[in-house]
């Protein structure tokens, strides 16, 4: 059992939440042997990030620089660099070994992660950009009291980054026992040291070049692999789609099925199948993805490392484009897996399973199409893919704490840039350790459901706050913090409550909460919950933050007064 | 520029009708925008939970099914509907509201 959940976790680790990957993930996380194309490849982007972190280092002088780059990002690096942020390991090798299983399924998820970005450019791009300097905090406190705004969107931003964090340890470290045959505690920690590095002397610009490096290899290895794949199909999908079903037609047939039964299964991953099982749970799930896409602390905060509004749009434009182009890629991958890698011995085991886990798929289909170079340029990839977001969780969790909790709210916005990056530094110093500490103590739990958690507490908590307090003038400080605490508890306790959590990784039984996703309750829970309290606040605040609507939305639509590029 | 000049320039922005219009105008894209995405995917994950036959229902004689257009086609939209606003706003609106802003004397 023990070691069925260790497999369940290295699997579906980062985006997909446990309920639904279950069924895709199956077999075991055996320790593969040391892969040294892999490791050189690796070992080649390290020293270029390192080299670009030094550079940046030079730069990194102010706390601007630290958060932002000092604003002089352009739009197309920093589309990039946000789809560099977004695209994790999971979504290549979780998705795609979704597909080379159920097939349709994961298109499901894909379109998931990405309607969420056009809701964030229609209702928050430019308003974002105009008002905020560091962190998203900036905004929704804009016209409240600083304090308890503050104080919520520092938790909730620790709360979010804390969660998806540990899952992308976890992940991190199974994953590269997997792909590199290192030992998990060595995975972990030199995924630690590396990002706590980037971060540590390079601040946001050498994150920004990190995530846009492994935006492009990522999108180059991928773009490579579905071509190849579509060459041997002569371009044409139906003729993919037609190998794939006769390929799982085969499969069953040679596991005994009848011949209606196999052409039934081999049909079957052309239509949606058992992802979704109840109405309540499709949308809760749907809107957890799409509304948290839009409240994510270190996504929100990209948006104040372009100079103006206009930049901040382009930045979404690209990234909704890389982001989307990189889910097709994917889904081709996942069909070209079943035809390419499921009919070849050499990939799978006795019992007719992917050789190494589940989570092979893709990585197998890189060696069935490049060999052992190109398995080792996926492999160093899926390396880096995780480094660079975990390095922009982290950089985004430091700004909590030393520009929202640290400089605002301790020194009430009389720190110097000087004590604010240390305060930076010290806080990227003690993430990183913790960072370590949780992949080493979560080792052997089942993390899945850290990530669809982490996406419910953005929907319910940031998310209503921003709108709120960005487009409701009747919007007040007690409002805006305490209804967001609210739909953040709402959602965390609901989560807990759930099949994944009470039942999958607790073992308590049977749910008490019995849907996969707390969003569909806990995302109005926070919108009334902030209605209500402003509605009812008669306190004397409550005047001046109704008072400042009309100029927080002129700075907002206009960018009048709006923080500038800083250059050196 | 210091903040008491900002200030009179937001406030005299602010009473000029053609920033309410322009802002209206935006505001009003931006909501219907993010109604047609979001009903579209909600339109999509209810397809699947009440009729998963129909998005598995193949493409004339071939293998291909329904579903397969209609999730990348909601991929395409996604793209396509950023794509709209952006050129919308930064070459219409942003060159409108330029010209508003310098007619304050910004």
């Amino acid at each position: 059992m023990r070691a069925r959940f260790v497999a369940l976790t290295a699997a579906s680790f980062m985006l997909l939440p446990a309920s639904a990957m279950a069924s895709a993930i199956e077999g075991q996380t055996q320790r593969q042997p040391t892969n040294w194309v892999a490791i050189a490849m690796f070992v080649a982007f390290v020293g270029l990030t390192l080299f670009i972190t030094k550079a940046a280092a030079a730069r990194t002088r102010t706390a601007s620089d630290f958060y932002t780059a000092g604003g002089g990002i352009s739009g197309f690096q920093n589309g990039l660099a946000m789809a560099g942020d977004y695209m994790s390991a999971a979504s290549f090798l979780g998705i795609s070994a979704q597909i080379f299983n159920d097939g349709y399924d994961g298109l499901i998820y894909s379109t998931g992660f990405l309607v969420g970005w056009p809701i964030l450019l229609f209702l928050m791009a430019e308003r974002l950009r105009n008002l905020g300097r560091f962190t998203f905090a900036d905004v929704a406190s804009y016209r409240f009291a600083q304090p308890p705004v503050r104080s919520f969107a520092a938790v909730s931003t620790l709360l979010v980054v804390s969660f998806y964090l540990i899952a992308q340890m976890v992940g991190a470290g199974q994953l590269i026992k997997l792909l590199f045959g290192l030992p998990y505690a060595v995975a972990v920690v030199i995924v630690g040291g590396l990002m706590m590095l980037y971060v540590l002397f390079g601040g946001m610009r050498a994150t920004t070049w990190v995530q846009i490096i492994k935006a492009v290899l990522l999108l180059g290895g991928a773009t490579f692999m579905a071509l190849m794949v579509l060459a041997q199909m002569g371009f044409s999908l139906e003729a993919l789609f037609v190998r794939a079903v006769e390929v799982k037609t085969q499969a069953a047939l040679a596991g005994g099925a009848t011949a209606a039964e196999a052409a039934e299964r081999g049909r079957s991953i052309m239509a949606p199948g058992n992802f979704i099982k109840d109405p309540v749970s499709a949308i809760s799930f749907g809107l957890a993805l799409m509304l948290g896409t839009a409240g994510l602390p270190h996504i929100l905060m990209r948006f104040f490392t372009v100079p103006d509004a206009k930049e901040a749009r382009k930045s979404v434009l690209w990234a909704t484009g890389w982001i989307g182009y990189f889910y097709i890629l994917t889904f081709i991958i996942g069909f070209g897996a079943i035809v390419l890698v499921g009919t070849q011995p050499t990939y799978l085991d006795d019992a007719g399973t992917l050789r190494g886990g589940g989570n092979m798929a893709a990585i197998h289909l890189a060696h069935a199409i490049g060999g052992n170079a190109f398995l080792g340029f996926i492999s160093a990839v899926a390396f880096a893919t995780i480094l660079a977001v975990v390095a922009g969780l982290t950089l985004s969790a430091a700004s909590a704490v030393s520009h929202d909790l640290y400089a605002t709210v301790l020194k009430h916005g009389n720190a110097s840039s000087a004590d604010e990056l240390r305060v930076s530094r010290l806080t990227t110093l003690a993430l990183g350790a913790l960072a370590v500490l949780l992949g080493l103590l979560f080792e052997k739990q089942n993390v899945a459901f850290m990530v669809s958690l982490a996406f419910a507490l953005a929907a319910s908590g940031n998310f209503p706050v921003l709108i709120l307090s960005l487009l409701w003038s009747g919007c007040t400080t007690r409002g805006a913090a305490w209804g967001g605490t609210i739909g953040l508890l709402t959602a965390f306790v609901l989560t807990l409550l759930s099949p994944a959590v009470w039942t999958n990784t607790f073992n308590m039984g049977p749910a008490i909460f019995p849907y996969s996703s707390a969003a569909i309750f806990s995302v109005p829970a926070g919108f009334i919950a902030i209605w209500l309290i402003s509605l009812l606040d008669r306190s004397p605040r409550a005047a001046i933050d109704k008072e400042g609507y009309p100029a927080q939305r002129v700075r907002a639509e206009t960018g009048i007064g709006a923080f500038a590029a800083s250059d050196h | 520029m210091t903040d008491d000049r900002n200030e009179a320039l937001a406030a005299a922005v602010a009473a000029d009708p053609r920033y309410v219009a322009l802002v209206t105008q935006r505001a009003r894209l931006g909501w219907r925008l993010s109604a047609v995405i979001f009903f579209a995917f909600v339109g999509y994950l209810l397809l699947i939970a009440f009729d998963k036959d129909l998005l598995g229902t193949p493409i004339g004689g071939g293998v291909t099914s329904w579903g397969i257009p209609i999730g990348l086609g909601l991929i395409l939209l996604a793209i396509a509907l950023t794509g709209a606003y952006v050129a919308f706003a930064n070459r219409y609106h942003d060159a409108q509201m330029a010209a508003l802003l310098k007619d304050h004397g910004a």
